[in-house]
């Protein structure tokens, strides 16, 4: 089974849930952390690192002798990634998808591929639980790439938690996509609200269930709760708002190791989480 | 003119909250809202908007199934796992149009993507530029150009002096594009482990585009020897701390009515975000 973990706001928690939950579970469990632009799970979890691979798109490259500058490469490219003038053929790396069009189309066959990296994944374990993340290089515009290396290494034997970046765009989009349940974590705010409901509709085009973690729980604003009533999505789990709770995040600690009692709540999330999965599976049937 | 933008890496760490109180402070300024797949500054700026525009941008590609004669060319060539079983999944789909081009029966057609809207609104402390991607769709960098053009242009036939920009959290494409060419951004960080590792990626990528950083410790006071760490990281950099915030609920109650925290109370917090305000005009060198 995959739980994708996400919010649409930053902040809100996403990864106390996940590194909680892979804890509560504690094996035949593998974590991936796709906020590949801003990787935290490694912080909480401290994870032995025992393989690290580059994470490379294909991008064009111009043998000169054979090009006849007709123009078709230019004129493929989506991205404009490719311009063609007089005598030369000009590459923009950074604009490049990697699609392969313009090499398999070149009526001359003077387009070859080489690899340009984009960012690394790295392999691992904390204790017997799996790690992967991915980290975009500093500079890199396109996460989504890197996104989709991560998610290869799913191990389908094992149950996998999926940390998601913030927002609701393409990284959120390629990190959810394929996974059985959507955890959406957020806080009792307009900012949470908002943004979860995106978040909502999002997880609803990519056709997953989903159910919502109420973190920082507590105060007068009750909108996030009359929300998941009227919309009919199950809240599962209340995170108090709790300065020791902020605390031992700050200091890099999980909420499980830090206060144990919070496993038995982990673990009900997660039978829960199974509950709503299996009979999910019995109504596409 | 000079272009301020709000960035954090790690995201919840603040920058809508300062945003909408430099709105309140600054004076002949537009408003930016470049976080267009999650934006939030209209909840607080409360605009009206005057204009709303199409956000065109992209392809995706649509197979005829009556036409298709199921040969498989297509998602053979596809590197972006969006076609399966002769049909495209529009969330994968790059529009890249390589299948379209070798369809041997032109089965395929390319149909450009309604990608989000844009906006042009009146707030009481000025005119904003912000955005809404559609749900599930690409392309947030190119919107956030947009975005900041418009802003820019507005800027030019006022005559005012300041885009103010609430950023995306991350360093991938829209963080770019909110961030070149800016004259400086306002990096807004936690003393949580968390904030710190990100703190350190996303200084990374303004020194990648030359854009000169001053930082914000919020809640400072959750963790003061995280927060000593943060100083002494940023003293090594050569980054000021313009502001460290203090924890404080009146934060979350001003957000819960609505309203930027300067306006809502003057504690401690809306007169830090003051002297940050003064600070950050020094810096580009207005005082």
């Amino acid at each position: 089974m995959i739980i994708s973990i996400a919010s649409g706001k930053g902040g809100t928690g996403k990864t106390l849930v996940a590194t909680s939950l892979a804890l509560s579970l504690g094996k035949q469990v593998q974590i991936l952390d796709c906020d590949v632009e801003e990787p935290n799970v490694h912080v909480l979890l401290r994870p032995k690192i025992v393989q690290s691979k580059p994470v490379c798109i294909l991008v064009p490259k111009i043998d000169k002798a054979k090009c006849t500058y007709c123009g078709e490469c230019g004129k493929v490219c989506a991205y404009h990634a490719l311009a063609v003038l007089k005598e030369i053929v000009l590459v923009f790396p950074e604009l490049c998808h990697g699609c392969g069009a313009c090499s398999y189309l070149c009526p001359a066959k003077a387009i070859s591929e080489e690899g340009r990296e984009m960012g690394v994944i790295e392999l691992g374990y904390a204790g017997e639980i799996d790690f992967v993340q991915g980290k975009l290089t500093i500079g890199e515009a396109m996460a989504t790439p890197v996104i989709r290396e991560v998610k290869r290494q799913i191990d389908p034997a094992k149950t996998v938690i999926i940390d998601v970046s913030p927002g609701t765009s393409c990284p959120v989009v390629e990190a959810v996509r394929g996974s059985d349940f959507c955890l959406l974590v957020t806080e009792p705010t307009p900012f949470g609200l908002h943004d979860l409901s995106l978040a909502v509709d999002t997880v609803k085009v990519l056709g997953i269930p989903c159910g919502i973690v109420l973190n920082r729980a507590g105060g007068t604003y009750g909108k996030v709760e009359e929300y998941c009533v009227k919309e009919n999505i199950p809240l599962l789990l209340k995170i108090p708002l709790d300065r020791e709770i902020a605390r031992l995040y700050s200091n890099g600690i999980t909420l499980v190791q830090g206060m144990p009692e919070w496993r038995g709540k982990f673990l009900g999330l997660f039978h829960n989480i199974e509950r709503i999965v299996a009979a999910n599976k019995q109504v596409r049937k | 003119m000079k272009e301020i933008v709000v960035l954090s890496g790690k995201g919840g760490t603040g920058k809508t909250t300062i945003v909408a109180s430099f709105a309140a402070l600054a004076k002949k300024k537009v408003l930016c809202d470049c976080d267009v797949d999650a934006a939030d500054l209209h909840l607080l700026l409360k605009p009206k908007r005057k204009e709303t525009h199409e956000f065109r941008s992209g392809q995706t590609a649509i197979i005829d199934e009556k036409l298709c004669t199921r040969c498989g060319l297509c998602e053979e060539v596809c590197r972006f796992e969006a076609i399966k079983d002769y049909q495209v999944d529009p969330t994968a789909c790059e529009g890249c149009g390589f299948c379209w081009r070798v369809c041997p029966e032109n089965t395929i057609t390319m149909e450009e993507n309604l990608a989000g809207h844009w906006f042009v609104s009146d707030t009481k402390y000025g005119p904003l530029v912000h955005a809404r991607l559609g749900i599930a769709q690409e392309n947030s960098g190119k919107l956030v150009n947009v975005v900041r053009q418009n802003a820019r242009s507005i800027v030019q036939k006022e005559g005012f002096e300041y885009i103010i920009t609430d950023g995306p959290p991350g360093i991938g494409c829209p963080v770019i594009s909110s961030l070149s060419g800016a004259n400086l951004a306002l990096l807004v960080t936690e003393p949580t482990l968390s904030g710190m590792h990100d703190l350190e990626r996303v200084i990374g990528v303004c020194r990648h585009f030359g854009v000169p950083a001053l930082v914000c410790i919020n809640k400072y006071d959750l963790n003061e020897e995280n927060t000593q760490r943060i100083e002494m990281f940023c003293r090594e950099q050569k980054i000021e701390v313009a502001a460290k915030l203090p924890f404080d609920n009146v934060v979350t109650e001003a957000l819960v009515q609505g309203t930027p925290v300067v306006e809502y109370r003057q504690n401690g917090v809306a007169h830090q975000i003051e002297i940050m305000w003064q600070k950050i005009r020094q810096a580009l060198g207005e005082e």
